[in-house]
């Protein structure tokens, strides 16, 4: 639109004006509809309301929340206390302690996981080849002492002695 | 020079019932004390639930429920915020001039209940009816914008002051649409008395002024919405806040009672410009009559005021709506909607206008 480029007569200068006119007019209609939208279903609202629905509130698939270490109907997990997620984690939250079976294999003893140094990044899962832990969807994790805070997450009933 | 009496009287039932009990002159004392009591009412009622209407809308849009704890649905939440803002601490900035700092808040506010003033809310709900009423709102409007100029200007405050100045440049550059417009429908009505504009309108909904002018009166009707949001501050035409530039713009200084006061303001000067729009295109109190003579009976026993409040919420939730649809615009685009695209489709549309009443298509 510099001075210099218009070579366009009057007729051409009004109609690109009138047709840049109309068109934006009809693309702040498409806007105005998807508001108007959102507006007269109030089911779309996303907001919870959270302490008078705490009982049915669902999280979020994607919500991030503490470690996890998922058991089976057996009481078994699928850690082979490789240590992976100990490398992997920047902030030290996760102790492996391995130990031997009656085999002499190298098994899981304790799983040791600190809230209060966490910060739900997810290396850990995501380093983790076998699946064995996942995160929570549990957000309402304050407790009144802060040893409360460091958690064995395995059952600890897989052979170790 | 006529006695008040005559040139403001209150024409209901009421302004009646104080005549027969009291002397004329002391009767047009009291129904004027009675008309504007009420008044301050409607603009005090009016701030409270404007605000509530705009946060439940605005979530709405926005996929949020607003306020839910103050109240059944946060009903009171305009009542706490009220009391919470005349509790608060008036802070004035060092070397603000204090005269003019204090004085700014009251003028907006001013300037919505001296309009409110000369709409016809009904048959015979005006407090009073000027022959130039169309004169007299393009007058008081200014109040506001002298409002805000005067803020950013004591506040001592560089960004108080860009935003004034911008505002100031904005108001004064819609105004002039705006003024064209009513001009039209000055011409349309062949009066500048509010009342006498709304009589104009009488008969069915094809004859308010939005539908009487075939295309021309809804192009005249958005390009009102569009100069009076403009005029209104308010978004996409919001450059006098541009909190994300100026940190509040004007009113970044005030706090407290000084900064509700802007609000409530800014939220009646709204109502007062759906009044306006109205009055001016719905065909103010008159009931949407559709010419079919099965519900035509049932709608004309609708009180007028009630109609005309229906008209002008619905046009408060125009308002909103392009408010939480629309993102800002920058100052270079704002004046060149103005001066490129508005002023020249006004004045084309003016012409036409007086092409259709001298060749009597319309009116």
């Amino acid at each position: 639109m510099k001075a210099t480029e218009t070579k366009e007569n009057v007729l051409e200068f009004v109609s690109r004006y009138v047709h840049k006119t109309i068109t934006g007019f009809f693309t702040l209609t498409k806007g105005l509809d998807i508001t108007i939208k959102y507006f007269v279903n109030p089911k779309t609202a996303i907001t919870q309301q959270y302490p008078e629905n705490r009982d049915t509130l669902q999280m979020f698939d994607r919500f991030r929340g503490h470690l996890h270490m998922p058991h089976d109907e057996n009481g078994k997990n699928a850690c082979t206390a490789c240590g992976i997620c100990e490398k992997s984690c920047p902030n030290g939250t996760i102790s492996v302690l391995a130990t031997k079976d009656l085999a002499g294999k190298k098994v899981l003893g304790k799983y040791i996981y600190r809230l209060s140094q966490c910060t739900f990044c997810g290396l850990c899962v995501e380093a983790c080849q076998f699946g064995a832990i996942t995160l929570g969807k549990n957000f309402e994790l304050a407790v009144y002492d802060r040893n409360e805070l460091t958690w064995v997450l395995n059952k600890s009933d897989n052979g170790a002695c | 020079m006529m006695p008040s009496a005559e040139l403001y009287p209150v024409n209901n039932f009421i302004g009646d019932a104080v005549r027969s009990l009291f002397p004329p002159h002391v009767a047009a004392v009291i129904n004027g004390l009675i008309a504007l009591l009420s008044l301050m009412a409607l603009v005090g009622s009016l701030g409270a639930v404007l605000i509530y209407l705009e946060r439940k809308v605005s979530a709405h849009f926005q996929l949020r429920f607003g306020p839910m704890r103050v109240g059944p649905h946060g009903l009171l939440q305009a009542l706490a915020d009220g009391i919470k803002a005349i509790f608060k601490e008036i802070l004035k900035p060092e070397g603000a001039d204090t005269f003019i700092f204090f004085l700014a808040p009251l003028l907006p506010v001013s300037a919505a209940f001296l309009i409110l003033a000369i709409i016809p809310f009904d048959h015979h709900l005006q407090v009073a009816d000027p022959a130039g009423g169309v004169l007299y709102v393009l007058g008081v409007s200014g109040l506001s914008v002298l409002g805000i100029l005067l803020a950013g200007w004591a506040s001592n405050n560089k960004y108080s002051l860009l935003g004034a100045m911008r505002s100031g440049a904005q108001m004064v550059s819609f105004e002039i649409s705006l003024a064209l417009l009513m001009l039209l429908i000055v011409m349309l009505s062949g009066t500048a008395s509010l009342r006498g504009i709304v009589l104009a309108q009488q008969g069915t909904i094809f004859d308010w002024w939005i539908f009487k002018l075939p295309f021309l009166g809804i192009l005249a009707f958005i390009m009102y919405l569009v100069a009076s949001t403009a005029e209104l501050n308010r978004t996409p035409f919001d450059i006098a806040e541009a909190e994300s530039e100026l940190t509040g713009g004007f009113a970044t200084e005030y706090s407290g009672i000084g900064f509700a006061m802007f609000f409530l303001g800014e939220f009646v000067n709204m109502f007062v410009s759906s009044c306006l729009v109205t009055t001016f295109f719905l065909g103010g109190f008159h009931a949407p009559l559709f010419g079919l003579p099965v519900i035509d009976p049932i709608l004309s026993l609708i009180p007028g005021f009630i109609c005309f409040f229906a008209k002008a919420f619905l046009i408060v939730f125009l308002y909103m709506w392009f408010r939480w649809t629309f993102p800002r615009v920058r100052v270079d685009q704002l004046m060149y909607l103005e001066w490129r695209i508005m002023l020249p489709a006004n004045l084309l549309l003016l012409m036409l206008a007086g092409l259709f009443v001298a060749q009597g298509w319309a009116g």
